[in-house]
């Protein structure tokens, strides 16, 4: 579904990616990790196509397409989504026209009928019930006065209306207690299908106690320097991240 | 309402031949008077217009006055000099010389008409072209004129007011806006050549928006207009003005007034869309407009309420006020102003409570994008008699890019220890993080940004009538067009 090769990505002077190459089938589970500053949001960031970010080598195939020719209202309508760390607040804008006007844009892209009012009521009440949250958050301007927990729930709440092929989890367990967190993990778990691939990224692996990935790749420097299963998480929890930069500067001398 | 304004037919040609419907014929388009304005040219106005001596004396007092005043320069706007002796005041039919079919007519423009949705009939009549078809619209206007005749409303052209209604127009002309008001209304007093008239009898409930006449007729609103609205005891009428089409237009400057009357109980709702040509990017071109529009609470429990949508013209000056006089009356102000590329608007309010338990609110949504300049300024006096008196006054700010101001000056006077006021103040910007985010789940940055302006603006949204809100809202994601990167 995704593959990145050889992506090099600066933000002014400076290289924070300095060749990233990863493959994401649909139905997998995969986790990028790494220490504050390897370059991981920043990964997240380009596969959504923030703008002060500039590629400047390197490719990204996305079903197939050419994902850095695509504006990010595309990427969005093809069905990549991302899960903001620091969801944005948009004061005056009701939620409920906020998710109305995302979720017919990425019908018309599709050519699909719009929603009216009355259906789009009946999808979204629907999907909160799933997420369980409560119907007044319809009512409330977009994640403004949000709580840290209740705007990360919004994120996912979003993703479950959207249903997305690609989520991309931007550090999405920052900031959470264990409750927020798991109700996060839940949504995310529900999501899970064999034609869905989600990007966790994260700082810890506590979130992985929850999304059991299916791969788990360490980001140092701006690289993927190693890859594996679950359990490379749980190793990166006991032992942190020096001896994965160990094991480079080693694998570098020899 | 005159016999001429129930006719049918004569009402179709009140809406296709502006000749008509200010009671002009054609010999006098070739009689435009010279530029300059001095006494004769007053004479001749009135003249032409058959207007009573007391109306003719009234202008010339105003013109008198009017040489004695300076322009007022305590404004947040900047503009060269006007030549008023370059203006000519009798011009009032716009010549016919404009385009003949919609092949003439600026493509920039008709782009935006079908934008907007106008239907193409109504597209060619606000270009300027006339038109010999009969609009859907019109016979609806008839029928509602034939109503408001049943129940005594009057609403017709000033200059018709004046002929048919002279008693009325003697009364309350000037009564709320004196001739010596100020520099522009003043010289509107001397020289108003059109405008409305309406007059809503005890206990009448004007039963539609006065509306879908004044959208068509819009096209003939001159220079100096002067509107009069009259709402005897326990009557309501909601009053729109204006339009949503930008329309051609050779006038530079425009200074119209308008005068609200609420006796007892009566209520008066008066909605603005204003889109005159703003200019074009380096600010070139644009209409001036400035505007003295003022009510007056006269009665108990009375009550006017002003909305304005303002988009257009390269200079917005205007201030819809109310003079809360009658006990418990109630003054309100619900404000967009929009101000893209050079655009400078300083608009806002003035309340000025004189009775018991008055109250008044002021919502002011101030939109800057480009280099627009956008100043809100409003005044709330409390007099030492309005014991009990309340205000709340909400102003806020939006700013698109960097090189867009915005200015607040809330002046407050307060003489009367019982009074309660309420202010508050905010300020925010379109980021491009909220872009992001919309962009992100969808939503393009043109419709990211509307969705953000109306949110902005729907307190005033609120406030119009459901049709006008809506061509409000198209309207301002037209005129921001092209100003998110």
């Amino acid at each position: 579904m995704l593959e990145i090769t050889n992506l090099h990505v600066r933000a002014g002077n400076h290289e924070i990616l300095k060749g990233v190459n990863l493959k994401v089938n649909a139905g997998d589970v995969h986790s990028i990790m790494g220490p504050n500053g390897s370059g991981k949001s920043t990964l997240a960031q380009v596969l959504a196509g923030r703008e002060t970010y500039e590629v400047t080598e390197g490719e990204i195939l996305y079903v197939g397409k050419n994902l850095l020719e695509m504006a990010p209202e595309e990427r969005a309508c093809e069905g990549v989504f991302m899960a903001f760390q620091y969801p944005v607040e948009i004061p005056g804008v009701g939620s409920a026209q906020f998710l109305k006007a995302a979720l017919n844009a990425m019908r018309k892209a599709r050519g699909l009928e719009e929603l009216d009012a009355m259906e789009f009521l009946t999808l979204v009440k629907e999907k909160l019930k799933v997420l369980g949250v409560e119907e007044k958050l319809l009512h409330r301007s977009v994640n403004e006065g949000f709580s840290g927990g209740e705007k990360k729930r919004n994120e996912i709440f979003q993703m479950t209306l959207l249903e997305p092929r690609l989520c991309i989890m931007d550090e999405t367990d920052s900031g959470l207690d264990i409750d927020a967190l798991k109700v996060v993990a839940d949504g995310v778990n529900r999501l899970r299908s064999p034609d869905r691939a989600i990007i966790v990224v994260t700082h810890y692996q506590r979130l992985l106690n929850y999304i059991i990935p299916d791969y788990v790749h360490v980001l140092l420097d701006g690289r993927i320097v190693k890859s594996g299963g679950k359990e490379l998480a749980l190793e990166l929890e006991e032992r942190g991240y020096a001896w994965v930069e160990e094991e480079v500067r080693a694998a570098g001398k020899a | 309402m005159s016999d001429a304004m129930t006719d049918a037919t004569k009402t179709i040609e009140t809406f296709v031949d502006q000749e008509y419907k200010w009671g002009f014929v054609t010999a006098i388009e070739q009689e435009i008077a010279p530029p300059g304005l001095n006494e004769d040219t007053i004479r001749l106005i009135s003249a032409k217009k058959n207007e009573p001596e007391w109306l003719l004396q009234w202008r010339l007092k105003a013109y008198r006055h009017w040489l004695t005043m300076t322009e007022p320069t305590w404004h947040n706007i900047h503009y060269p000099p006007i030549d008023y002796q370059s203006i000519s005041y009798y011009a009032a039919p716009k010549s016919k010389e404009g385009p003949t079919s919609l092949d003439e007519v600026d493509p920039e423009l008709l782009r935006t008409y079908e934008k907007l949705g106008i239907p193409l009939d109504e597209q060619k009549m606000l270009a300027g072209i006339a038109v010999d078809a009969v609009f859907d619209s019109v016979s609806v206007a008839t029928t509602f004129r034939k109503k408001l005749a049943e129940l005594g409303i009057i609403f017709c052209p000033m200059s018709d007011a004046v002929e048919e209604h002279p008693e009325l127009v003697r009364k309350y002309l000037g009564s709320v806006v004196p001739y010596t008001d100020n520099f522009f209304a003043t010289l509107n007093s001397a020289v108003f050549t059109d405008g409305s008239f309406c007059y809503i009898p005890k206990g009448v409930r004007c039963p539609m928006e006065l509306s879908t006449y004044f959208r068509i007729n819009a096209q003939s609103t001159g220079q100096f207009e002067r509107t009069l609205i009259i709402a005897e005891p326990g009557s309501y009428v909601s009053y729109l003005e204006g339009c949503t089409a930008p329309m051609r237009d050779e006038n530079q400057l425009h200074a119209a007034v308008v005068e609200l009357i609420a006796h007892d109980d009566a209520r008066i709702k008066y909605s603005t869309i204003q889109n005159w040509y703003p200019g074009d990017k380096d600010g070139k071109g644009g209409i001036y407009n400035f505007v003295t529009k003022r009510g007056k609470c006269l009665g108990r429990n009375s009550h006017i309420s002003w909305t304005q949508v303002e988009t257009g013209s390269a200079i917005t000056w205007k201030y819809p006020s109310c003079m809360l006089i009658g006990d418990n009356s109630v003054g309100e102000f619900y404000s967009v102003a929009l101000t893209n590329n050079r655009q400078q608007a300083d608009t806002g309010t003035k309340m000025i409570h004189i009775g018991k338990n008055t109250r008044s609110t002021i919502v002011s949504k101030g939109i800057s994008a480009g280099y627009g300049q956008n100043t809100y300024r409003g005044g709330v006096k409390i007099l030492k008699n309005a014991t009990g008196a309340r205000n709340y006054t909400q102003c806020d700010s939006l700013l698109m890019g960097d090189k867009c101001g915005a200015h607040t000056f809330p002046y407050i006077e307060v003489k009367n220890p019982t009074a309660m006021m309420e202010h508050e103040a905010s300020t925010s910007k379109i980021g491009d993080d909220q872009i992001f985010y919309c962009n992100q789940r969808g939503i393009s940055k043109e419709d990211a940004v509307n969705l953000i302006v109306n949110g902005f603006c729907k307190e005033v949204f609120r406030e119009l009538p459901m049709e006008f809100a809506v061509e409000a809202q198209k309207l301002l994601s037209v005129s921001l067009e092209g100003s998110v990167g």
